[in-house]
Parts: structure tokens; sequence; C-alpha cells
């Protein structure tokens, strides 16, 4: 069995509609929440975040996009890929901002994108939404909105696999010893399409 | 001069490490010069922001040293390892020991021992990078060495080129000037070749490297092999996308290969009605310092074809994406 699904298209739709409902009632007293997704996919996830308030509500959140590389701690493994987006064109002062990433893993990913996001303003707050929590912080950061818990041993991996980047919707876990296609190399265990902000790969 | 064998490049665009030094083109693929531009990317969105400062290279240290005259390259290095976080300690040969007779190797082995992770270098003689490079274990970039190559210009060049117009490839690049002494023109041929441009230069018969022949194409086999060399420079204008004007260096005029700048001028300079032969959206470019009046016109080096500022501050973030891309290697490093 090469990878385990933990969640399927629907789950996923389901898991984001959930997590947009939460955000709202959570920001229900402030109108100007808004979302900021961590690339790569946390971008994606983010933008149906948005699509699914404005189906409820009939509003449009800002959304902006943000690679943290540049304030990761780990710059030998974080410039293998060339730099995304970052994209936050409204003002984040005194507004609560939402990050969204796919995978919660260590949280340095989420440590780096708090640091960036403090160089843009000072936000009311800071809340975390991700589709999978799998546990192993090494940093005391916790996510305020949760997909689905995913209990992990260190050496597997968690994938959120999106229509927009992978062609199809989902979520699997891939254990150790599983062959897979792979171009890394030896004692690469970065995956080659892992992108800034993949909290499963990087972090390490 | 330089030895290929002892580069270490990245082929193919796969990842094989990070590159260690910059000292010219040649050893780059296409696919790496475009990573360097995606780099850049999020490196002009860092210069946008209210606070143009981040920790990316906070704890590396970068040396330039110049052993002659700059102010833009110099500058731009400088402001591009320190908004990234990195210490920047600048050299001016004219003021360190090489007054009292040190030998370019002590030099740099000196600022070696002192744990740097980047040395940017310019140097009048072509090669002393590689040299340099050769014998210490820090990353060099070469900032313009000799006649031979200025590698971060042509990025920056490519660059301002791809993002205000589009792939370089199928483009018709005019460099217009100095052929022959122009680490520029040498570097952006190479580059933009490599891009897919079309490459055409005009400039005097005593500025141009050997192989080149007016009304001719450099020969498969020939360094620059593929290149467009023009009779007359409305020729090499015509129906460009890009004008990219090379500087004259008043010293060739003493050394006998150019009869006299008035005359450059009015053979080779580029103005209002040579600019109007180019296409209609042609971008204007110069490498910078300018001399108003001999190789370009005041009115079109201000006009509104002229992308000559775009450049300096995409050098910047270029310059950002290099040191990035260079420093990930860093001294605890390596692969």
């Amino acid at each position: 069995m090469p990878e385990v699904e933990i969640m399927t298209a629907d789950q996923l739709r389901r898991a984001l509609n959930r997590i947009a409902h939460e955000i709202l009632e959570r920001n229900a007293s402030s109108s100007a929440v808004a979302l900021v997704g961590v690339q790569t996919r946390g971008v994606f996830l983010a933008r149906r975040i948005a699509e699914a308030v404005s189906g409820f509500e009939r509003r449009s959140l800002d959304v902006g996009s943000l690679d943290p590389r540049l304030y990761r701690d780990d710059l030998d493994q974080s410039a293998r890929q060339p730099l995304k987006p970052t994209d936050i064109k409204f003002d984040i002062n005194d507004r609560p901002v939402v990050l969204v990433d796919d995978v919660l893993y260590t949280g340095r990913t989420i440590r780096a994108a708090m640091d960036a996001l403090n160089d843009f303003g000072r936000p009311a707050s800071i809340q975390l939404a991700v589709v999978v929590d799998r546990g192993h912080r090494e940093l005391p950061i916790r996510p305020d909105y949760v997909g689905k818990n995913v209990p992990t041993s260190r050496d597997e991996r968690v994938r959120v696999r999106l229509k927009e980047v992978d062609g199809e919707d989902g979520v699997v876990l891939t254990r150790p010893g599983d062959s897979q296609p792979s171009d890394a190399g030896p004692g690469d265990s970065r995956p080659a399409d892992a992108g800034p902000g993949d909290g499963d790969a990087a972090g390490r | 001069m330089p030895r290929a064998a002892e580069r270490r490049t990245n082929q193919g665009g796969l990842w094989a490490g990070p590159r260690r030094h910059i000292l010219d083109l040649d050893d780059f693929t296409k696919a790496e010069i475009e990573e360097v531009m995606l780099n850049a990317d999020g490196m002009k969105e860092v210069l946008g922001r209210g606070v143009r400062k981040t920790p990316a290279l906070r704890g590396k240290t970068v040396v330039t040293v110049f052993f002659e005259a700059s102010t833009r390259t110099r500058v731009s290095f400088e402001q591009a390892g320190k908004i990234l976080g990195a210490d920047v300690i600048n050299v001016t040969a004219s003021a360190s020991s090489v007054t009292k007779g040190e030998s370019l190797l002590n030099t740099v082995r000196t600022l070696q021992a002192m744990q740097i992770d980047a040395l940017v270098m310019r140097h009048p003689h072509s090669g002393a990078p590689y040299f340099v490079a050769r014998h210490l274990d820090t990353s060099v970039v070469n900032a313009g060495d000799g006649t031979h190559a200025h590698p971060t210009q042509a990025l920056l060049d490519i660059y301002t080129i791809e993002r205000l117009r589009g792939k370089l490839a199928g483009k018709r690049v005019a460099i217009i000037g100095d052929i022959l002494y122009s680490r520029v023109a040498r570097s952006d041929m190479i580059g933009m070749l490599k891009m897919g441009a079309e490459v055409v230069v005009c400039g005097p018969p005593t500025l141009l490297p050997p192989g080149f022949t007016p009304g001719e194409t450099v020969p498969e086999g020939q360094p620059f092999e593929g290149v467009r060399v023009a009779r007359r420079v409305e020729e090499a204008v015509d129906g460009a996308d890009v004008v990219m004007v090379l500087r004259i260096q008043r010293e060739r005029q003493d050394a006998g290969h150019l009869p006299s700048l008035r005359e450059y001028s009015r053979e080779y300079g580029i103005n209002a009605a040579r600019l109007g032969l180019a296409r209609p959206d042609a971008l204007l470019m110069h490498p910078g310092p300018m001399n108003e009046g001999v190789e370009i016109s005041s009115d079109v080096a201000h006009g509104d074809q002229s992308v000559i500022e775009e450049q300096v501050a995409n050098g910047v973030a270029v310059r950002m994406a290099v040191l990035y891309m260079l420093c990930a290697r860093a001294r605890n490093g390596g692969s």
C-alpha cells in the first residue's frame, strides 16, 4: 500500500466550508478579517475559504499570499526552490489576519510567516487555519481552525493535494519504505515539487 | 583565465547543490537564469514594502572589494546585502593595504580569514575573480573584471527586458558601441543568446572582437556564434525590441581606436531619429554611467522609451537574488 487516503475530495471541501464558518463566527464583531495563504498550497486554500464565505454571506474577504522563506532559519534548505510571490496589497493594521496553510507540523513555517507578516503591519490578531495538524510541534504554536487532526510518526509524510496544483483534491499519508517516484538525491527527504510553505516537507 | 573544470555548475535546471561562484554567464543554464529571475521577483516585492528588511542573510557577511571605480554596482550590492540582513563590509582598494603593495591573493586571503560568506569583487584585470575563486573557499561574485565579464549586469538586463516585454526568445536586441572592450556587451551577448534572443551588434570596426565582420553573422564554432554584425547603426536598430547603448570609454580614444567623440556620436550615437527605427515599443537601455551627447542623446536617455532607471532598481533585486542563492551554501553548509 503506497499511501493511505485520509481525506477524500468531499471531506476536504466540507472541512474548508466548516473552517469558513468558524472564521466568520470567531470574527463576528469584525467585518475586516483577511486571509493570507502560505505558498504554495495555502494560497489556493485561502482562496477557496474566501469563495465559501462569499457563498454564505455575499461578502468578499481580502486574500493575500505569502512566501515566508526569507524569514526561515534554514537557508540552505529553503533556497532550493525559487521564491514564490508574496502579495499582500491590503492594509493588515488593526485587523484580524488568518494565516492559511496545508499541513501544520513543526510550526517553523508559521513562525517565519508571522515574522514576515509583522513587516507588513500590526494585525489586531493573527490566527491560523490548516487542513491537517499532524503534531510534532517544535515551537509553541497551535492552530485556531483545523480540518483534521492526524496523529503521525515523524517518518511519515502528509500531502494535501489540490486541483490547482496536483490535478485532484484529497489528503494522503505516505509511510516510510513505500516506493514512490522521486528524483530527490540520496539523503534528501524533500520532494522535488515541495513549495516554500509545504509544512510537511519543510521545517526539518 | 577561466578554466571551466574548476567551476561548479547547476546543469539541466535540476538542483545540483547551490552554485558556488558567479564569474560569468557562460556556465549558467537557461533554467538557472530563470531561477535567478523568479527569486528577483520575490526580492522586488520586498523592495516595495514599507519595511525593506528581511532576516534571510542574518549572520552572513558580504565583503565588496573594488579595485576599480564604481558607484552603482557597489552601492547596489551593498544595498542588496543589507536589505537581506547581511553585514556588508566595503573595501576600497585605494584605501586598503593594496596601496602598501599587498598582493591580490594576500588581500583576499586576509578577508577570508575573517570568515566571510561572499566576496563581491571588481578588478581591472580580466580573469582576476577566477584566480581568487581558485584559491578561496568563499563564494566569489564577479562585479566586473577588465574587459571580460559583468554577469550580474547581464542578469539584470535580461530580467528588465523579460519582465517588461516577456520572454527574450525571438526578440531582437541591438547592442551599440564598443563591443571589444565592453564586459557588459560580452556578458549580455552570452546571456541573451542563451535566452533565445536574436542579437545584433554595431560599433566602430576597431572596437569589434575578432571574428566579428560587419555585414556578417559570427560563424559557428566561434565565440558568440549567431550574433549578427551590422554595417551601420540604422541597420542594427531597425525593428529592434531592445536598443542597448554601451558607454564609450574615453580612454579608448587615446589608444587610437576612436577618431573623435564627435565623430563617434555622429556615426553611432543613439538619438531620437535612430531610436525611431526600432519598434515603437522598443526599450532603450544603458548600463551607465552615461556620456550624454556622445553615445546617447539626452532627450532619448530621459525619454519615454528609456528604462535606464528601471535597470538600476532591478539591479538591487537581482543582486539580492544572487546573494541569497550563493549564501544558501553557508559556511557550515555545502552539501
